[in-house]
């Protein structure tokens, strides 16, 4: 059985609410002072407020196991104490209370190119970066082909780096964090920097470590990157786990909680107030994914009828609008794209002005298992395609095979649909 | 689960809330030297791309704080200089003042100029500031090399200068600047993670105590009353001496530099506890 390398135990850490930000002696021999002339100090409104103990739990009494070998995944809306926890694991600040046990080195992706001097070569800053991230001379200089490999900057490598790309500086920078080889690695959404090719890669890269053996911990807001990276995942909540086991699960109570709810992207995603007129002639204000019976909701089962909403207002008369979206699973492929007028009724235009609601009907016994963006498609297309809706995202859905209500569920099966095809004997 | 936790060797991380007080962590800084040789590298080289002169620039200011010395406190107010040539013995004077000085105002703000990295990565802190010592000890050896220059100039010339066997104790001389500049230096960057206001003391405490140490005038031009606080100033040992190997003219003895020592090693101790105690929560506080 592989054993514990990460052993959270009771952790919780405190901050003062206040302190933050600097503090002068004045204020500290003022103070001081006071008490020395045996009289309470006359406090201001703000500093009334600091004593009271205004104090946040950014972390509560948080148990965590990681085994040997494992790929979990932290998830929690903004502020729910995923970046502390990672903070705390990384030593970058110390817990209020609590202890933490590793076993073997721990390598953290929190923030790649720490150190990177802006004069210092390609070379140099590989061999500074290195042993910042804890590495001995022996171990760059082992690795160092590999990573110069693994960046693609080979024949920049003895340039300065100010004169690099900021997207060869990340690639290198991630390439060295990469080859550190911890046997604990902490991930914080690194991956939203660089292309989609070198995104990949990071993805290959984590999986290639954890199947070394390595331990993966991964801290992220979307669900999609963890369902598709991870095995275990635990839900932080104001500072609690609110609940751990695998992903999917996890990411149900997450959903059954916060779907559709404010800061996240489930269920509904809100893009515009409404009413004003923005700078074109057509605003799109929100998308949202309901089931049959009209309620908001983010997760669904593969037999249910998905119904995506588009609430927008146009401006102007547009004759050859189109209004469609595409849905993206996690790896970023496109499972299909759709258009309201593939439909014959809507084959001209969106009949009359003051349209404002449209929705699509995905039907039941198409999707396969997994997690899913609306990415709204929406353009004029006459000669060419004018796109009328930026690289906006619509919201998510999790989608697990079966029936609703019916507690089996099957894992998901390979392919990028699974559709319920008709069988029969001739 | 125990059990299962027990096996597979020993934790080889234990994060607790707060660390032991009388533990100096110096064994992790050893294993971060590679580190450090690392980071003075960089200082260095970062210092002197797109520049003509390069480390030259190091002879430039003690030769201008060398000449003002001379105008003002040789020619114009005429403190003596125990009778050597008032060129070498400012020259002597400030290159050992600098070092100092360098050492302390560099490392009195690590926590603030770091902030970015520490924030993202865990490595011993200590290496910033030691690694810092480096910087400065390259700086140094450029102007050692011309103060000697100097120094054989001066003798041919027949000047009143003796070097004697004084000179076997510079590399104490240089360490013990060094760990007060450190220590000191290590003690104020930890508090001003908290006290802001203190950092802009630093330039100001460092020129005042310039005036504490014998360096535009030898300690036994000092008055009477004066004596014993400039004594009392650990540095003073350090930059007489210094003075006294390479020019023969100079007040101290073993006890003093001892004495130095003592201060030393205290200031560094406490230095290194303190700024350790304050690495561990002071991104809570920036």
């Amino acid at each position: 059985m592989p054993y514990t390398v990460l052993d959270v135990e009771d952790v919780s850490k405190q901050y003062r609410l206040g302190l933050i930000g600097g503090r002068t002696l004045r204020d500290d021999l003022h103070r001081w002072w006071d008490r020395i002339r045996g009289r309470p100090a006359p406090r201001s409104g703000l500093e009334r407020e600091m004593r009271r103990g205004d104090h946040i739990w950014a972390l509560r009494e948080v148990h965590l196991e990681v085994r040997q070998g494992e790929i979990v995944g932290i998830i929690g809306r903004n502020g729910a104490g995923k970046s502390t926890l990672l903070k705390i694991l990384s030593r970058i600040t110390a817990p209020t209370s609590g202890i933490v046990r590793m076993r073997g080195r721990v390598g953290s992706l929190l923030e790649v190119g720490t150190g990177f001097h802006p004069e210092l070569t390609g070379r140099e800053n590989t061999f500074l970066n290195g042993a910042i991230l804890g590495m001995t001379r022996r171990e760059i200089q082992e690795r160092y082909d590999a990573i110069v490999d693994f960046s693609g900057v080979e024949p920049f490598i003895d340039t300065p780096v100010k004169r690099y790309s900021s997207g060869m500086r990340v690639r290198l920078a991630f390439a060295v964090a990469a080859h550190l080889d911890p046997e604990i690695l902490l991930v914080d959404e690194v991956l939203a920097v660089g292309d989609a090719a070198f995104q990949k890669r990071c993805i290959g890269k984590m999986s290639e470590v954890a199947k070394a053996g390595r331990t993966v911990v991964f801290v992220s807001h979307d669900m999609s990157a963890v369902s598709a990276l991870c095995e275990r995942a635990i839900v932080l909540d104001e500072g609690r786990v609110m609940a751990q086991g695998d992903t999917e699960s996890a990411i149900e109570t997450y959903l059954s909680r916060f779907g559709g709810g404010i800061g996240s992207n489930f269920g509904e995603v809100r893009l515009s107030s409404g009413g004003a007129r923005g700078e074109g002639p057509f605003e799109l204000h929100a998308i949202r994914t309901l089931d049959a019976s009209g309620r908001v909701r983010g997760d669904f089962r593969s037999a249910e009828t998905i119904v995506v909403e588009f609430d927008f207002t146009r401006f102007e008369r547009l004759d050859y609008l189109r209004i469609g979206f595409d849905l993206v699973s996690t790896r970023d492929t496109v499972v299909f794209r759709t258009f309201h007028n593939d439909v014959e009724e809507f084959l001209t235009a969106i009949p009359a002005e003051g349209v404002e609601r449209l929705q699509a009907i995905i039907p039941p016994g198409i999707l396969n298992g997994g997690l899913y963006r609306i990415q709204p498609r929406i353009g004029v297309h006459r000669r060419g395609s004018d796109w009328l809706v930026g690289e906006v995202s619509g919201p998510s859905i999790s989608v697990r095979l079966g029936i609703p209500n019916v507690d089996y569920a099957e894992s998901n099966r390979p392919g990028l649909v699974a559709p319920t095809i008709e069988w029969k004997f001739p | 689960m125990k059990i299962s936790s027990d096996s597979g060797g020993a934790w080889t991380t234990v994060i607790r809330p707060k660390g032991r007080w009388l533990d100096l962590r110096l064994g992790e800084l050893w294993q971060y030297r590679y580190l450090v040789l690392l980071l003075v590298r960089r200082d260095f080289v970062a210092q002197y791309k797109q520049t003509i002169l390069g480390p030259l620039w190091h002879i430039v200011q003690p030769l201008l704080t060398t000449l003002t010395f001379t105008v003002v406190f040789g020619r114009i107010a005429r403190i003596p200089t125990d009778s050597l040539p008032p060129f070498l013995f400012y020259f002597a004077g400030s290159i050992v003042w600098a070092y100092f000085s360098t050492n302390f105002t560099k490392t009195s703000n690590t926590f603030i100029s770091n902030v970015n990295i520490f924030g993202k990565v865990y490595f011993p802190r200590l290496a910033v500031p030691v690694s810092l010592l480096g910087s400065s000890l390259i700086g140094f050896s450029v102007q050692f090399v011309i103060f000697l220059l100097f120094l054989a100039y001066f003798s041919i010339q027949g000047a009143p200068v003796s070097p004697n066997l004084w000179i076997l104790a510079t590399p104490v001389l240089l360490a013990l600047m060094a760990g007060l500049g450190l220590g000191g230096g290590i003690i104020l960057s930890a508090i001003t993670t908290r006290y802001r206001d203190l950092a802009n003391l630093v330039t100001f405490g460092v020129s005042l105590l310039m005036y504490l140490t014998p360096v535009v005038y030898p300690l036994s031009a000092v008055p009477k009353r004066y004596r014993l606080l400039v004594s009392a100033n650990p540095l003073t040992p350090i930059v007489e001496g210094f003075r006294f190997a390479f020019l023969g003219a100079g007040s101290v003895g073993p006890g003093d530099l001892a004495y130095s020592a003592i201060w030393t090693i205290v200031i560094l101790l406490v230095g290194v506890l303190i700024f350790n105690r304050v690495e561990r929560t002071f991104m809570d506080t920036v």
